[in-house]
């Protein structure tokens, strides 16, 4: 960006900018704040903004009441054991679709993303069902299997892109020095396909993380995610702003840091491709 | 260039994603279909057999429904026109030269990262909350009244909320496709004498249809099945005040066991959704080509 501003009218921009960010983002703060304050104060008449008693025991009441650490184990479980089940049937469909297409790929393409628009409550008593009959309410496996399905579409959609992008040229390059199939998949074709791969892997697990809907109808106190175990605290007993705050804080943290790093990719995925 | 081999071996490698995605798009939703002709109550066991309309005449006749519908548009339409409008102006501050560019694109997109049930609580105990709530407190200090956000405006406070969430994506969406704008296209346009407004409605505004569009849809596909932000606030209360049609068939399927009422909802819901999704293909078919 090399347009020529005067400083005044930069100031301006940049103040209103830094207004608005700080607006959006002052729930977030709210959390980090309160998370590090005492029950009292947190509901304390006289609000204040910086924790005046610096206090860690939010942390460990929240373990202690409600077993923080499982329902962590759950969603990680569930969210990367999903997206890595995803890649394992999601990458050779991608990859057959990008590098050998046929005049039905594009068609086969936008059926697996008509699936994607299918809302989950015309199919959730079904599944309600069948689950209940499985034995498969509040299980992992059973949410995983059912996170892996949901973001199909979209991990095949995402690596499709990337795939896409990988110059055939290059193979036929490598043909002519002599390359074996073997050499050619290792040493040309997986460097390039990597990086794709990665942005899809994070993309995935941000959304199986925070996935909802199926999360909390299908699982409950064993398999609970944290999605579900937040949601628990919607009818709350006695003192817990400070509490909720704190596990609320464990729950968004490390997917906030791995959103930031992913926001590039973040684009293509959620807009499949349409925008980059 | 594809010889049979190649054909036969892309077809074993697709064979999983279709066969998974293919079960998945006919055993529910069959399913669904079957149960909402049933007379299916897991209360009352003793009710079976083929209904007919019944479950349709019941669920769409009810007045939850005619409800749950309107709520269904209006949180729809609402979060649409606060992310998209407030999108489109936020993306255009942000790709004004500023200082700090990178780091309040970061701030800017976190609201997205945040899942629907601490989105929804915070908003619930931490802001819009009578008593204690950030907004109380504000509204104390200016010697207002403080609102009681849930139960005098639920549908707007989730409203306010899922366009919290959902801010974020429009902005960085319409700021990508912003800066694709070559920066030849603005200046010719500058030299050109065209001012702000002019550069906005014929350069910009055109350059950005596109996104928009695709923004819209797809917000349109998750707004439709808005969940845990009702869920975790106000339970699609006081009455059916917040109740969109996805939280009345967890209503009527799950919470009140009518498994017969809850499919037909649920079909009535997929065909929503279908209407929806037939022009979100239509657009993002088109970019296929291109």
């Amino acid at each position: 960006m090399a347009r020529n501003v005067s400083t005044g009218t930069k100031i301006g921009f940049t103040f209103a900018a830094w207004a608005i960010a700080l607006l959006l983002f002052s729930p977030i703060l709210w959390v980090l704040l309160t998370a590090f304050k005492t029950e009292a104060e947190a509901i304390a008449n006289s609000p204040t903004f910086l924790p005046q008693n610096f206090t860690l025991e939010n942390f460990s009441a929240v373990q202690d009441r409600s077993d923080y650490v499982k329902h962590a184990t759950n969603s990680i479980l569930v969210s990367v054991g999903s997206t890595l089940l995803g890649l394992a049937i999601g990458i050779p469909a991608a990859w057959a679709m990008a590098f050998a297409p046929t005049k039905r790929t594009k068609d086969v393409l936008m059926w697996m993303l008509s699936t994607k628009m299918m809302p989950a409550v015309g199919v959730l008593i079904p599944i309600y069902l069948i689950f209940r009959d499985l034995r498969l309410l509040d299980t992992v496996h059973g949410l995983t299997l059912i996170m892996t399905v949901i973001n199909l579409p979209i991990i095949i959609w995402m690596l499709y892109t990337y795939f896409k992008e990988i110059p055939v040229d290059i193979l036929e390059a490598a043909r002519m020095d002599g390359a074996e199939l073997y050499n050619e998949i290792v040493h040309v074709l997986v460097p390039m396909a990597v990086p794709g791969i990665a942005s899809t892997l994070l993309l995935n697990v941000i959304l199986a993380w925070n996935e909802a809907f199926w999360s909390i109808t299908l699982t409950s106190g064993r398999a609970g995610t944290l999605t579900a175990f937040i949601s628990s605290f919607s009818s709350p007993q006695g003192l817990f702003l400070a509490k909720l705050s704190a596990a609320s804080l464990l729950a968004i943290a490390p997917i906030l840091l791995m959103g930031w790093f992913s926001q590039k990719q973040l684009v293509r995925g959620l807009t499949f491709g349409a925008v980059k | 260039m594809a010889t049979a081999q190649t054909r036969t071996l892309s077809r074993i490698m697709m064979a999983p994603a279709v066969i998974v995605l293919l079960i998945w798009m006919i055993v529910p939703l069959v399913m669904t279909l079957w149960f909402s002709f049933q007379n299916y109550s897991l209360i009352n066991p003793m009710m079976t057999g083929f209904a007919g309309w019944a479950n349709y005449i019941y669920v769409l006749g009810d007045p939850s429904f005619t409800q749950s519908l309107v709520n269904t548009l209006i949180l729809v339409g609402g979060v649409l026109a606060i992310t998209v409008i407030g999108g489109t102006f936020l993306a255009l501050l942000l790709d004004q030269p500023i200082w700090g560019q990178g780091i309040l694109r970061i701030i800017v997109i976190s609201p997205f990262f945040v899942m629907p049930p601490v989105a929804a609580l915070i908003w619930k105990n931490g802001f819009m909350h009578p008593g204690y709530g950030v907004l109380a407190h504000l509204f104390e200090f200016f010697g207002l009244e403080p609102v009681d956000w849930f139960n005098q405006y639920p549908l707007f406070s989730v409203v306010i909320i899922v366009a919290w969430q959902w801010l974020p994506f429009a902005t960085l969406i319409l700021l990508t496709a912003l800066q694709s704008l070559s920066e030849e296209q603005r200046e010719a346009a500058e030299m050109d004498g065209a001012n702000a407004i002019n550069r906005f409605y014929h350069i910009i505004l055109p350059h950005m249809a596109r996104s928009i569009t695709i923004v819209i849809l797809i917000q349109t596909i998750f707004l439709l099945g808005i969940f845990a932000e009702i869920r975790v606030t106000t339970g699609g209360g006081p009455g059916y005040a917040s109740t969109n049609i996805a939280f009345l068939v967890f209503r009527t399927g799950i919470l009140s066991n009518d498994i017969g009422a809850g499919s037909a909802g649920g079909v009535v819901a997929v065909v929503i959704a279908n209407i929806v999704a037939f022009f979100l293909m239509r657009a993002v078919g088109k970019n296929l080509d291109a």
